[in-house]
């Protein structure tokens, strides 16, 4: 039972409106509707009496080059991110493996990497990484960089996932005389991985948003043609650069909307399946 | 939730719509170059150009010369968004040396680079060589080295048309100053003023002026008067140069063979007048009539 | 490893340490204070502020913290906003963090049984005395382990605005880059730092967690 499960109307939190309340309700969301509204209108006054939506200061948009340029910085920032979650969410595996491994120093050499590589600023992590071993590819560097770090966080998250799946169900499958490696494979992480499922997700749509670091190391993605398009103006109109957020911001934010629908998607299939089974063994 | 996955369709629609090829093509600005302003020079290919450098080699090996440059400081190191083109001084001395190298400029590939990314971006390799307003100085010189100079700059201030109080470095003290991470000129006007404003790039710099949130921009001024002229009526620069600084093409510490190459290009194309040329069709445009021709300083 | 020590590095290295902190500290603060309320927002009897606030935490949390850095620093002077870059550095910090901390502090007041909010109604509470006197105070324990690794992950989030003019830990290590010195000894340094300051973290939180453990 979950207070924000029900509809808002019939909230926990607060009974159901009086006439009183429904007119004082309606007041504080007028008066509210009038402060964001006006807060709205201000930006958007503000930003146009600056010269702001000038057309001098949005021309580049309009030439086929820099459309392409948009276009190429997008593929490229979703090959660093496919590159960086695929080999994330290997790298969580084998570490939450390790994590739970029986053998002390194996589990030790694990919790202490996880542990470090949470710790370590991706910024400086990837700026290491590009100085001293992958200058001639910087692509790499942001990929390796996005891997140790997101494959930590889900190492975390996957151990975490595991640990809270009901002791009985591990128990009962030692009880049935399977061995460790069978117990995580076929019975800890499947549930562990349904459970965690929207917390990976999560850490998937963190994956994509940090490939944006990679502008610092002249790797050629969609931030590092924004900033491109914002310090190099065709006009003497000034730097576009609330147009560049005002074009790029959508296209990061659409991006991970669209992965997070992906995995609700995912998740409701997987729990569709699930209840499935458990009607026809029943 | 069905909300957000609409949004998300319609936000992608726009992001969609925003980037079909629907769009112009060529450069705003070409048109508008008057027919007496002065003309670029070419530079004849040496076919035949033998460098034992392993650079150069692996160069010719990938039929492509990877220069680093800046992009964003016009009528010295520039790229034109809307036609990927790049001109300026710097472009145009590269080229020179390209050419002289044996590579075409369609064999140049560029690759933009900010201050602070020159150093190791040279020493590991992912560049051949970089031309771009590059000061040479000893502390570089642990970690690169420098055929030069082709060029010299001072340090100088660019402030607003209207701006009567700065007059010169002395008259920054307590003024908000902004400069590029990484250059020389962090350095020399830490003596002058505390407050101190980095960015990656001067354009960011050059932005936060014309914003009025910084007071002044401080680097060398051929790069400041590159901004004025493109920001005439609103930016000027103060014209009283602080420092001198020697432009050189920035390279592999140990290659000294191609360092030597590299000198011996600029020395041919500065007595057969290519450089002033150069200098004419794109320094001379920020409007200073073109300076003596550097001596090389060959280490 | 020894650099550290020679000329005048140590000074610049205490003061990106020190500035790491404070701006994390203000950024906490504000993540803290904006977070809260915009999970009363979200969870509110009016419509508008619970419009308001999902507008709020889908922006910040799917646009790219870079993104927003730029945002801020580049998009709030034409709207007539000066301030330090140290402020803009916590206003884009605080802002983006905020979100994640509202979806905590939302899932957190999920967890709360629904017997307290009723009992807390027939008592006759207001929405706002049901949320802060009965059912936040009981969130604030459940919510103590997601609220830590976000609080964990804001120092180093702060490392982006060394590229924003703020003279934190990042900028201190491209001076130190800049300088010559060995990319894995400056590594190594600025390695220490932000272990040490995740570390006090994440003690600070095993702290809070024991003491309100202990008040159940």
């Amino acid at each position: 039972m979950s207070l924000l499960n029900r509809p808002a109307t019939a909230s926990v939190l607060y009974d159901a409106p009086g006439p009183k309340t429904r007119a004082r309700y309606r007041l504080f969301g007028a008066l509210s509707l009038i402060g964001v509204a006006g807060l709205l209108w201000y930006v958007v006054t503000a930003l146009s009496d600056n010269g702001q939506f000038d057309a001098d200061l949005w021309d580049a948009f309009q030439y086929t080059y820099v459309q392409q340029m948009i276009l190429d910085g997008l593929v490229s920032t979703l090959k660093a991110f496919g590159l960086a979650a695929a080999f994330s969410l290997t790298l969580g595996a084998l570490l939450a493996a390790g994590q739970l491994s029986d053998h002390k120093p194996v589990r030790w050499l694990c919790v202490g990497i996880v542990q470090f590589f949470r710790a370590m600023p991706l910024l400086i992590l990837i700026v290491g990484l590009y100085y001293a071993f992958f200058a001639k590819d910087p692509m790499w560097a942001l990929v390796l960089g996005l891997t140790l770090y997101n494959g930590s966080v889900q190492a975390e998250i996957i151990r975490s996932g595991v640990n809270a799946v009901p002791r009985g169900q591990g128990e009962a499958a030692y009880g049935l005389g399977m061995r460790k490696t069978q117990v995580m494979t076929s019975i800890l992480v499947p549930q562990a991985v349904r459970s965690m499922l929207p917390s990976m997700i999560g850490q998937l749509v963190v994956t994509l948003k940090d490939t944006s670091l990679g502008y610092i190391i002249t790797y050629n993605e969609l931030l590092f043609m924004g900033k491109k398009i914002a310090s190099q103006p065709l006009n003497a109109a000034g730097f576009p650069y609330i147009p560049v957020v005002l074009v790029i911001g959508p296209i990061y934010i659409a991006l991970c909307l669209l992965l997070t629908a992906l995995a609700r998607w995912i998740e409701a299939r997987g729990r569709r399946g699930a209840n499935r089974r458990t009607s026809a063994a029943a | 939730m069905r909300t957000s996955r609409t949004l998300a369709v319609a936000l992608c629609a726009v992001a969609l719509t925003a980037t079909a090829a629907c769009g112009k093509d060529g450069t705003p600005g070409a048109a508008a170059t008057a027919s007496d302003a002065p003309k670029l020079p070419t530079y004849t290919v040496k076919t035949d150009a033998k460098v034992d450098s392993p650079i150069i080699a692996e160069a010719k090996k990938r039929g492509q010369l990877i220069i680093g440059a800046k992009a964003d400081q016009p009528n010295l190191g520039w790229e034109d968004v809307a036609s990927g083109d790049r001109s300026g001084f710097d472009i145009e001395v590269a080229k020179m040396i390209a050419a002289d190298l044996g590579f075409t400029p369609q064999q140049i590939k560029w690759q933009t680079l900010v201050s602070s990314q020159r150093e190791p971006a040279i020493a590991k390799g992912q560049i051949d060589f970089y031309v771009g307003t590059y000061s040479i100085n000893d502390e570089r010189k642990k970690t690169v080295s420098f055929a030069g100079p082709y060029y010299i700059a001072g340090q100088d201030l660019l402030v607003k048309q209207d701006n009567t109080t700065i007059t010169g470095a002395e008259s920054v003290n307590g003024k908000n100053v902004c400069t590029a991470t990484g250059s020389t000129s962090i350095k020399n006007i830490q003596q002058y003023s505390p407050k101190i404003t980095q960015f990656d790039t001067y354009s960011a710099c050059v932005e936060k002026l014309l914003s009025g949130e910084v007071d002044a921009v401080t680097t060398d001024d051929a790069i400041l008067k590159g901004y004025a002229s493109k920001y005439a009526g609103k930016l000027k620069v103060v014209g009283k140069p602080f420092t001198k600084e020697n432009y050189g093409v920035g390279l592999n510490k140990d290659d000294a063979v191609l360092r030597n190459a590299i000198s011996d290009a600029l020395k041919a194309h500065e007595d057969n007048g290519d450089w002033k040329k150069a200098y004419d069709a794109t320094l001379g445009a920020s409007g200073s009539p073109a300076p003596e021709v550097p001596a090389l300083d060959r280490y | 490893m020894g650099f550290l020590f020679e000329d005048d590095n140590f000074a610049l290295f205490r003061d990106g340490f020190l500035q790491t902190i404070e701006l994390s500290a203000l950024s906490a603060l504000l993540a803290l204070l904006l977070g809260t309320l915009l999970a009363a927002f979200r969870v509110s009897p009016v419509p508008v502020l619970r419009a308001f606030g999902t507008t709020w935490v889908t922006l910040f949390r799917n646009t790219p913290l870079t993104l927003l850095f730029f945002a801020v620093t580049f998009g709030l002077p034409p709207l007539g906003v000066h301030f330090s870059h140290l402020v803009f550095a916590v206003l884009a910090l605080g802002g983006y963090t905020a979100s994640f901390v509202c979806e905590v502090i939302r899932s957190g007041i999920n967890t709360v049984p629904l017997g307290q909010a009723e009992a807390a109604r027939s008592l006759g509470m207001t929405f706002g005395q049901t949320l802060t006197l009965v059912i936040l105070p009981q969130a604030t324990r459940t919510v103590l382990a997601p609220m830590s690794s976000v609080f964990i992950a804001l120092p180093r989030n702060s490392a982006i605005a060394g590229a924003f003019s703020v003279g934190e830990l990042y900028s201190a290590q491209q001076t130190f880059s800049e300088r010559g010195y060995s990319i894995f000894a400056i590594f190594f340094w600025v390695a220490c730092a932000y272990l040490l300051i995740s570390a006090t973290v994440a003690t600070l939180f095993r702290f809070l967690e024991n003491r309100l453990a202990v008040a159940r």
